[in-house]
């Protein structure tokens, strides 16, 4: 049966965004209640959909409360899980902090419980994700002097790993482009921005070809592919473990893993 | 930098370094406080991985593979016939810095066959490092190899850019290093190995005093032993491995299984399958003691001699002392909680979090992660449901491998044990 109360909260998709739409939830006491990304919600669902405006002081008010009630580790699962952009997560996410909101102790490491389970579990496969782009992310050196990489991550863990690069590349420009969600983070010497590209018509992101690129990077690229072949020990090969650790999906920009 | 010369030469001096297999690039501390290019705090990161699975986190080669020295198991022995090389210092900094910058490496490993004598090897070493360091404002992972024999003076100096050093011991025992190395002694390993954990001691009651005391090889010292060499026992191999943990505070020991090169007849001969199984079961072995809180001689002893390949060594050891068990996960501390078969530390710090919600049940245990196939038969949660506990150690090994499939089946196979 249909309640002719249930409530779909639809928001534009930022994290701030999904944090006002917890602040209306609770603000209109609403019971039957479901929160979606902007072109998320179908049209199928029965209820009145309500569009949520970001608004960055509700959101605060939410994440201190939020802050509050959990430990460092707890809260950051709750953004790592969101970061995830999973079909559901919203309102998996909704749930927990709501039980988070209700209970008189922290409940970060209840693991008995279905939701506190899940958010663990998501969040976790979100931060091996943002693991794996600190470490397969390749820069290559272009002819304006910018290092530059292109990723297709399966979360969406650029806000994750910017600080992981920057401290690391202090002194050199360089740019990782996630080309699924169509927008990258800049390092300028300076700070990092959030940028947006329109690359060249002709551009193959998995080619270094001269017109882009540095003269010494293919040398370098083909360095290290031949010290990744020497480094192996043929006598040990195990190659469902390699691609355990290395999935085929990843290869597409690691120079040592091309032919 | 000569782009074909160095592309031989890379060739050449990153085979001869391969059968080093530490590549630990974790435990430092060197922040990028100036702006500069590396930063090595936090965790290490594997880049990419061997196809034989081995983590390549760091760029893992020789200075040189000339080598005045005649080691049966080594493949850059001076009576070997291979090709010789050696890099100029440069090259090594330049091809670190390039493939750092590229995000392929944590940084350099960096080892050397021994030329004209220990110093003159270990001063080219430390020439890289501080290199990187000084003019290339450097703060990646430096790794660099304890030469034998090396003077105080520069085992002091290197401690100051590296922030690992290690020295391999190779060979497990005194009498299988004479057999093999007769012109090493083991003395000339030790010799730096000391220096530098006196050294590390001292800077780090020089820090608490004066802060801006030089940072001293930050994360620490490692070792390795070749295994199946040498016909040594996994307990001779682990008391070793013990001994050198406690008495020089290594980080890390590192325990590679022999790969025949030769057709010496000291040694395992050519095609000899790699005991990669046996190697396997010592790291299980080593993470008991180092974080399961076992100590070595409870493993390995006079009666028991040998790890048991066909289960890990924290199940053969239940079997052996199923009068511990079953325990109560709900109750146990976690020093218990740890020997139970099947369950990883993750699991028990997430089981002594999660009891204090509710009374844990077999379905609450399977979600966390735990492996209940080997765990059910040595816990008790808050169900009515349990196994059998009237089995003999005997019959409950039968019994878990009857349950479980081993991804060593192939090793573990009747056939195979003619030739093991």
């Amino acid at each position: 049966m249909v309640n002719d109360q249930d409530v779909i909260l639809v928001y534009d998709g930022s994290f701030d965004g999904f944090l006002t739409s917890v602040f209306e939830v609770f603000e209109l006491k609403l019971q039957q209640v479901s929160i979606f990304r902007k072109g998320f919600a179908q049209n199928s669902l029965f209820g009145t959909i309500k569009e949520v405006l970001t608004d960055p002081l509700k959101a605060d008010r939410v994440w201190k409360g939020i802050s509050k009630k959990s430990s460092a580790a707890g809260k950051s699962r709750i953004y790592y899980a969101f970061l995830s952009e999973k079909p559901e997560v919203e309102n998996l996410l909704l749930r927990y902090i709501q039980y988070l909101f209700k209970s008189e102790i922290q409940i970060d490491s209840d693991f008995g419980n279905d939701d506190v389970l899940k958010v663990t579990q998501i969040a976790k496969s979100v931060g091996r994700e943002k693991h794996r782009m600190e470490a397969f992310v390749r820069f290559r050196l272009t002819k304006d002097g910018f290092y530059f990489a292109t990723i297709e991550p399966d979360f969406n863990v650029l806000p994750l790993i910017s600080k992981h690069f920057k401290s690391r590349y202090a002194d050199q420009q360089w740019v990782i482009y996630d080309l699924q969600r169509e927008y990258g983070i800049y390092y300028n010497l300076e700070t990092v921005d959030i940028i947006q590209l329109t690359l060249p018509e002709n551009f193959n992101a998995t080619q270094s070809s001269s017109e882009y690129f540095a003269a010494e990077e293919l040398e370098f690229q083909t360095l290290w592919h031949d010290y990744f072949k020497s480094t192996n020990i043929p006598s040990r090969k195990n190659m469902k473990l390699h691609i355990q650790h290395v999935p085929k999906r990843y290869w597409k920009y690691l120079s040592e893993k091309m032919e | 930098m000569s782009f074909e010369r160095t592309q031989e030469k890379l060739k050449i001096l990153a085979d001869a370094a391969k059968y080093d297999v530490s590549c630990s690039s974790s435990g430092s501390n060197r922040s990028n406080a100036t702006k500069g290019l590396g930063d090595a705090t936090g965790m290490g990161i594997c880049h990419s991985y061997t196809e034989d699975g081995r983590c390549v986190s760091l760029l893992k080669i020789l200075l040189t593979n000339h080598c005045i020295f005649d080691c049966a198991y080594c493949v850059t022995r001076k009576s070997n016939d291979i090709k010789r090389a050696a890099f100029q210092v440069q090259e090594v900094v330049d091809l670190t810095i390039n493939f750092y910058r590229r995000n392929y490496i944590e940084g350099l490993f960096l080892s050397s066959g021994i030329f004209k004598s220990a110093d003159y090897t270990m001063e080219r070493l430390v020439a890289v490092a501080k290199k990187l360091r000084l003019e290339e404002n450097f703060n990646g992972y430096i790794h660099l190899k304890s030469i034998p024999g090396a003077s105080d003076e520069l085992m002091k100096e290197a401690g100051l850019y590296a922030d690992r050093l290690s020295v391999n011991i190779e060979i497990p025992t005194k009498e299988g290093l004479k057999l093999l190395a007769p012109d090493k002694n083991r003395e000339d390993f030790i010799k730096p190995m000391i220096k530098v954990k006196n050294e590390i001691i001292q800077y780090n009651s020089e820090k608490k005093l004066i802060k801006s005391t030089p940072k001293f090889a930050p994360a620490g010292q490692s070792t390795q032993m070749i295994i199946g060499a040498s016909g040594e026992s996994d307990q001779q191999i682990m008391w070793t491995s013990d001994y050198f943990y406690k008495k020089f505070e290594l980080k890390r020991v590192y325990y590679s299984g022999y790969i025949p090169i030769s057709n010496d007849n000291r040694l395992p001969q050519l095609g000899t399958a790699v005991p990669m199984l046996r190697e396997n079961r010592l790291y299980q072995t080593d993470w008991l003691m180092r974080f399961y809180g076992f100590d070595v001689h409870e493993i390995l002893n006079n009666e028991h001699p040998n790890l048991d390949l066909d289960v890990d060594p924290k199940l053969g050891w239940a079997l052996r002392n199923l009068g511990h068990f079953p325990v109560d996960v709900n109750k146990a501390d976690k020093h218990m909680l740890a020997r139970i078969p099947g369950l990883g530390m993750k699991s028990v710090h997430k089981i002594i979090q999660a009891r204090r919600f509710r009374s844990l049940n077999w379905e609450h245990l399977q979600r966390m992660g735990v492996a209940l196939n080997r765990a059910k038969y040595f816990l008790v949660c808050a169900s009515n449901d349990f196994e059998r506990r009237d089995l003999t150690g005997a019959q409950l090994k039968s019994l878990i491998l009857q349950n479980s499939t081993s991804k060593y089946q192939k090793i573990l196979s009747p056939q195979m044990n003619l030739f093991g």
